[in-house]
């Protein structure tokens, strides 16, 4: 099989890695959000808002870190209105994601139709560029891969240490467990569940519209509605394949990455000669299978899906 | 000192039942106006369009009662699914499911005529509840979160469709990526002349009370119900829940399987990329609306109906963008599930006295 040593090429993983950025930032803020008791099915819809709002913004500005910012906005608005409904109200957290989700995609489409209307080429911006690192983009092989990326990459990889240290060895950390293990013991220890709580599902927007931003404004420079297209959903996947552990997800993430990489290396070799959206399903397939290979064994946190309300017992 | 008060209700009266999901309405419509003034246009002038251009003359609203039926199937089956908290959001991918085995069958050129539509429904049920059944399975075996692997085998069924109508079943004679027409005798009888009343509108209207009478009056309802309200006392009173879980995945994907074979069979003739624009998406959104009562599916669904087909005249007549009805079934579904909270919880004002 010499295509596959055509493939495996230095560009090929700085490929992977710029794939799997977006489900690095996705994913953790899933991870932070779950890890406090609460699933945040808000995620595709959060992404695909974030992409939309984020693109409009620097499209508008012509600053593409305010189109961060404002992505990263939008996700901590939208964590805000998941907080009320699951948090405050105690509603199923199942079908408020979902809602949320809904809610979110249609207001991308809707805004992005009021803004830009039905152009017959969609409006584009001058997108991230690849920032090579002095020195370190020199080193062979590991140089092009790693030190020749987009400022988020660099962004999303950082992150996971920090989340390993905010999680394991912060007061905020610490607490955030243990509203998601045992919310009466920390509510006993003078916690606010539903403060942090919040702050987790702020936080996660924040992170999934960091995710969503990059695919708009880094991996592509418009945005389209398809430009989630299922990878939100793959991120709740990936943060019970990684088992809530932020060094986990990468693993999970990078996994995906390589997957997603792979396929669209053989689509365009066309040594394959099969219809292409089997290609485009590939990545789906394994994500299924990873889960029935970890879910028995998994254990997600003890409160996750359960509402807290102080006064009941 | 006042001070309102949520207290726990032990029962909830039926007028309350029937009042929240509009009241639900009512708060979109409000909620939704903001949007409409932002685009620019009359709110009322939009609503008149959004409201009421799906029921304005007998032809409309026959075509509005075709366009219920899709999403008055999915919306069952995620108001069955739901209730014994088997978390289906794949209606979506088990709709197309059925859609491709319609187009199949259908197609067919050995199959004698009067077997065609038979099998196309039968099928398609078939399909639908095979694609439910994977992830219960995936549940009960592998304990894999319901709610990953229908959404995304959604995406696994819609890719699958794209490479069989882009691929082996491409048209021959269009060469756009559509598979080709089922025979004419496949093709679901009309039931009001000079109109697109199929079949399928119809099996919808029934299908509803069956399904009530499956969830209300048979040993597999009870199940469901019992398994969904409380799986432990489920399974103390002797109710094998992988079983049931399984049941009801197999019901829930047939009633999607028959979304796809009523549009195939009724309507497109065929299956393609549009097929479905998020039926089974809106079919959460409908069945929540009827709190998970499948009587209640059928005036739901035709009421987003109306507005599916309502905001493509709003925005022809006003230029509010089309979308409005994606962010309508999203505030819609939000604000039923807060409304949902009175059914279990009732406002008490009470007075303290200062201490």
């Amino acid at each position: 099989m010499e295509i596959f040593g055509e493939i495996l090429q230095v560009g090929f993983f700085a490929a992977v890695l710029r794939i799997a950025t977006p489900l690095i930032l996705a994913t953790l803020g899933e991870m932070f959000t779950e890890r406090g008791g609460v699933l945040n099915l808000g995620i595709e819809g959060i992404m695909l808002l974030a992409a939309m709002t984020g693109f409009t913004a620097a499209y508008f500005s012509g600053s593409l870190w305010l189109g961060i910012l404002a992505a990263m906005l939008t996700g901590a608005l939208a964590g805000l209105l998941m907080g009320v409904l699951t948090v405050t109200l105690g509603l199923s957290q199942h079908v408020s994601g979902i809602g949320t989700t809904l809610l979110c995609t249609g207001l991308a489409f809707f805004f992005y139709r009021l803004i830009f209307g039905q152009p017959s080429l969609p409006p584009n911006i001058e997108a991230f560029k690849t920032v090579p690192l002095p020195l370190l983009s020199a080193i062979p092989i590991l140089g092009p891969i790693l030190f020749n990326q987009f400022a988020l990459v660099y962004g999303a990889l950082l992150l996971v240490p920090l989340a390993a240290l905010v999680l394991y060895d912060t007061p905020w950390g610490l607490n955030l467990r243990a509203v998601g293990e045992n919310p009466r013991a920390a509510d006993a220890a003078g916690v606010s569940v539903s403060r942090v709580r919040y702050q987790g599902l702020m936080l996660s927007g924040m992170l999934m519209g960091a995710g969503g931003a990059f695919l708009s404004m880094a991996q592509f420079n418009a945005f389209t509605f398809g430009v989630i297209s299922g990878r939100g959903w793959v991120c709740i996947a990936l943060v019970v394949f990684g088992q809530w552990s932020p060094w986990k997800c990468l693993g999970g993430a990078l996994l995906f990455g390589f997957v997603d990489a792979l396929q669209l290396r053989l689509q365009a070799s066309g040594v394959i000669d099969i219809p292409y959206q089997l290609f485009l399903m590939l990545p789906f397939v394994l994500t299924i299978v990873l889960m029935a290979l970890v879910s028995r064994s998994a254990r997600p946190p003890a409160a996750l899906l359960q509402p807290f309300r102080k006064e009941e017992r | 000192m006042i001070r309102p008060r949520l207290e726990t209700r032990e029962t909830t009266p039926t007028w309350l039942r029937l009042a929240l999901p509009l009241f639900a309405i009512a708060a979109t419509l409000l909620i939704c106006a903001g949007l409409v003034a932002l685009a620019g246009a009359d709110v009322l002038t939009a609503y008149r369009h959004l409201l009421l251009s799906a029921v304005s003359s007998r032809f409309d609203f026959v075509e509005t009662l075709v366009k219920a039926t899709p999403i008055a199937f999915t919306g069952l089956a995620v108001a069955v699914a739901f209730r014994a908290k088997f978390w289906n959001i794949g209606a979506e991918g088990q709709l197309l499911a059925g859609a491709m085995a319609a187009a199949f069958i259908g197609g067919r050129a050995g199959l004698p005529a009067w077997s065609l539509v038979p099998l196309m429904l039968a099928g398609g049920m078939a399909a639908g509840a095979a694609w439910a059944l994977l992830p219960a399975m995936l549940k009960t075996r592998y304990k894999v979160d319901d709610v990953v692997t229908t959404l995304l085998l959604n995406f696994i069924m819609f890719y699958l469709m794209m490479a069989l109508v882009d691929g082996p079943w491409k048209d021959p004679l269009s060469g756009y990526p559509d598979s080709p027409d089922i025979r004419m005798e496949a093709e679901f009888p009309i039931l009001l002349a000079g109109t697109r009343l199929h079949l399928g509108v119809l099996l919808a209207l029934l299908a509803a009370p069956l399904s009530w009478f499956l969830m209300s009056r048979t040993t597999l309802g009870f199940n469901i119900r019992a398994v969904g309200e409380n799986p432990k006392a489920a399974r103390y009173a002797g109710i094998k829940i992988p079983m049931v879980i399984t049941a009801t995945a197999a019901v829930s994907g047939a009633l999607a399987g028959l979304a796809g074979v009523s549009e195939v069979g009724g309507i497109h003739f065929q299956v393609m990329a549009g097929l479905s624009p998020g039926y089974g998406y809106t079919g959460i959104v409908i069945a929540t609306l009827a709190l998970l009562h499948p009587l209640g599916v059928l005036p739901a669904s035709f009421f987003f109906a109306v507005i599916i087909t309502g905001a493509e005249a709003m925005s022809r007549a006003t230029g509010v963008p089309v979308f409005l009805a994606d962010v309508f079934q999203g505030v819609a579904l939000i604000c039923m599930l807060i409304a949902i909270l009175f059914t279990r919880y009732r406002i008490r004002i009470q007075r303290f006295e200062a201490r």
